[in-house]
């Protein structure tokens, strides 16, 4: 199991530092996350610490592919508008 | 009739505080002061309005991370063309910060202070923070640091901070109510959590009070930020102002909402709105009873360069500094005169101007006529005198002048009218974006105006002049005034209540 940062990443770094398996690393275009050290957190935190702490809505993914932090779940902007 | 330029202190009965028409004026904000914060704060330009006319400052973008999100930010947003908080177009690590501080203070012998504001907080990236201001502090004795952060960091950070020798933060403050800052706040990222709601407010609001008291029992000065949000948190701000002052902040400054859909912040993409001009200035004044207030911020971009209002950050890109050769220790020579020669200006200034508070105490002693307060724009480049063209300026300041003398209101900006792309067509809606700009004055003073503006400047109930080019803002202002009282613009009435001592 592995998370994964995807293009929508804008290299903020705030995740970066958290990471207690020190999966997240810094790369062009934007951060990645070794999938191989990458245990989502388990053992160390309740919550993976990259994705509660980014602040782009889709930027992480879990293991399925799906956002961790689905549109509208971070800035309350609701749907319809961030479509528009 | 005797016009002072600043307000007879010693003849107006003592208030708590004081009073609204007076700390807006440039000298009264510095007088409030204890001559210790003063002599900090006397060439700072985002801490003293006088100061902001002479001295530049810059920011440098070290500090990507952010812990909390404000409804007004989008964490996405970078444009060339926007001048806001948060808006960055480069990233720097400390070494090249550092190396981008020195070459703008060689260029720039004015640049006094350097900030780290963003574009995330600066207490969210300490090690890229501290490693920026401890090269700093050793390379660069001569240049002033400071720090803004949204305070959730702040208490863990206050022992550091003291030891880099920072001897000003500013905190921006939304709120004390967490109800409010629920409203403010989706959310903060706070013990390896991501905490929504009221709950969030509440940790994020008990962490800015903390740190504001531990900042000032440590001596360092404090600088609240405020950013006023229509219906969410306008009312509420008088409140804060009143507690953060009684905590100790020495300068609070009210900014407006920066709010439009294609920022895609919550705000814009919600259509809240920011404040209009006169409901800034009206929470403005209405704190400023309790507390002095700033007038002058220009919501700089976290990686902004020059003197405030204008950002020469173009100049000093990386590749180009990487190309220029930097002699710190010589510089700092050159600098030295520059300053001396700076504040030496300010100092016959501030004498001239303490002698006309010695006639105009002997003179107000007299029955005063009260006029009418009339609002003027002005055209300026810095150096606290008349000397902008009215087609090149992309701002203007607002003074306002009454029989009390004159007081600096705030400051406004516009695309320069010469700089409309009229190829397009848009040189008569640029033209019509000043005019609306500045509603309200009545006169607007630059170097020199053009003829095509001239007219329709007129039509709007706004008096072009170019007739005191390179003179002192304030004298110009009351000159002006005198004129049209003269002429007769301003109705008349002896005011029985003057109070004279």
């Amino acid at each position: 199991m592995a998370l994964e940062i995807i293009e929508l990443c804008t290299n903020c770094w705030a995740c970066e530092p958290l990471c207690p398996s020190k999966a997240i690393y810094e790369a062009k275009p934007h951060f990645l996350i070794d999938a191989d050290k990458c245990n989502e957190c388990s053992g160390d935190f309740e919550d993976s610490q990259c994705a509660s702490i980014c602040p782009i809505e889709g930027a992480i993914l879990n293991e399925d592919g799906v956002p961790m932090n689905p549109p509208g779940s971070l800035t309350n902007i609701p749907l319809q508008k961030l479509a528009a | 009739m005797q016009l002072p330029v600043i307000n007879i202190a010693a003849a107006e009965p003592k208030k708590g505080g004081c009073s609204a028409g007076s700390c807006g004026s440039t000298d009264k904000q510095m007088d409030h002061l204890p001559e210790h914060i003063r002599q900090k704060v006397f060439n700072h330009p985002c801490y003293s309005e006088e100061a902001h006319h002479y001295f530049a400052r810059m920011h440098v973008a070290v500090a990507p991370a952010c812990n909390i999100q404000c409804n007004y930010c989008n964490r996405k947003y970078d444009c060339a063309n926007e001048s806001r908080p948060g808006v960055v177009s480069e990233l720097h690590h400390p070494v090249q910060a550092v190396k981008k501080v020195l070459a703008v203070a060689a260029t720039i012998p004015q640049m006094t202070v350097l900030g780290i504001a963003g574009p995330g907080d600066p207490l969210a990236n300490p090690e890229r923070t501290f490693e920026t201001f401890r090269m700093l502090s050793e390379q660069a004795p001569d240049i002033k640091l400071c720090v803004s952060t949204n305070g959730l960091s702040l208490p863990e950070e206050v022992e550091q901070l003291s030891q880099y020798n920072i001897d000003h933060v500013t905190i921006t403050i939304n709120c004390v109510d967490p109800d409010v800052g629920a409203q403010i706040y989706p959310w903060i990222f706070w013990k390896n959590k991501r905490i929504k709601g009221r709950e969030a407010a509440e940790i994020l609001i008990a962490q800015q009070q903390k740190g504001l008291e531990m900042l000032v029992a440590k001596g360092i000065l404090v600088k609240v930020n405020s950013v006023m949000i229509p219906g969410v948190n306008d009312k509420h701000l008088e409140e804060v102002s009143k507690i953060v002052k009684g905590k100790g902040a020495f300068l609070h400054n009210v900014m407006p909402l920066i709010s439009e859909a294609e920022h895609g912040t919550f705000y814009g993409l919600t259509g809240q709105r920011g404040p209009t001009n006169e409901e800034l200035q009206a929470l403005q004044d209405a704190c400023e009873g309790d507390m002095n207030m700033m007038r002058h911020c220009r919501q700089c971009r976290a990686d902004a360069v020059g003197l405030l209002g204008e950002d020469r950050g173009s100049e000093f890109t990386m590749d180009k500094v990487e190309q220029m050769e930097i002699n710190y220790p010589e510089a700092m020579k050159m600098r030295a005169e520059v300053h001396a020669a700076i504040n030496e200006e300010l100092e016959s200034k501030r004498l001239a101007k303490e002698a006309k508070v010695q006639v105009v105490n002997i003179q107000g002693l007299k029955k005063k006529e009260t006029t009418r307060p009339v609002l003027m724009a002005v055209a300026t480049k810095g150096g606290g005198i008349i000397n902008e063209h009215f087609g090149h300026a992309g701002e203007f300041l607002i003074y306002e002048a009454s029989s009390d003398g004159v007081r600096f209101i705030g400051h406004r900006k516009t695309t320069p009218y010469c700089e409309g792309d009229i190829s397009c067509g848009d040189g008569e809606s640029v033209l019509d974006k000043t005019l609306k700009v500045l509603a309200g004055c009545e006169a607007v003073l630059c170097s020199k105006v053009g003829y095509e503006p001239w007219g329709p400047l007129e039509a709007a109930g706004i008096q072009p002049n170019g007739e005191h080019a390179m003179e002192p803002i304030e004298d110009a202002v009351l000159k002006v005034y005198e004129e049209m009282r003269v002429a007769g613009k301003l109705e008349t009435t002896v005011d029985e209540q003057q109070k004279v001592a």
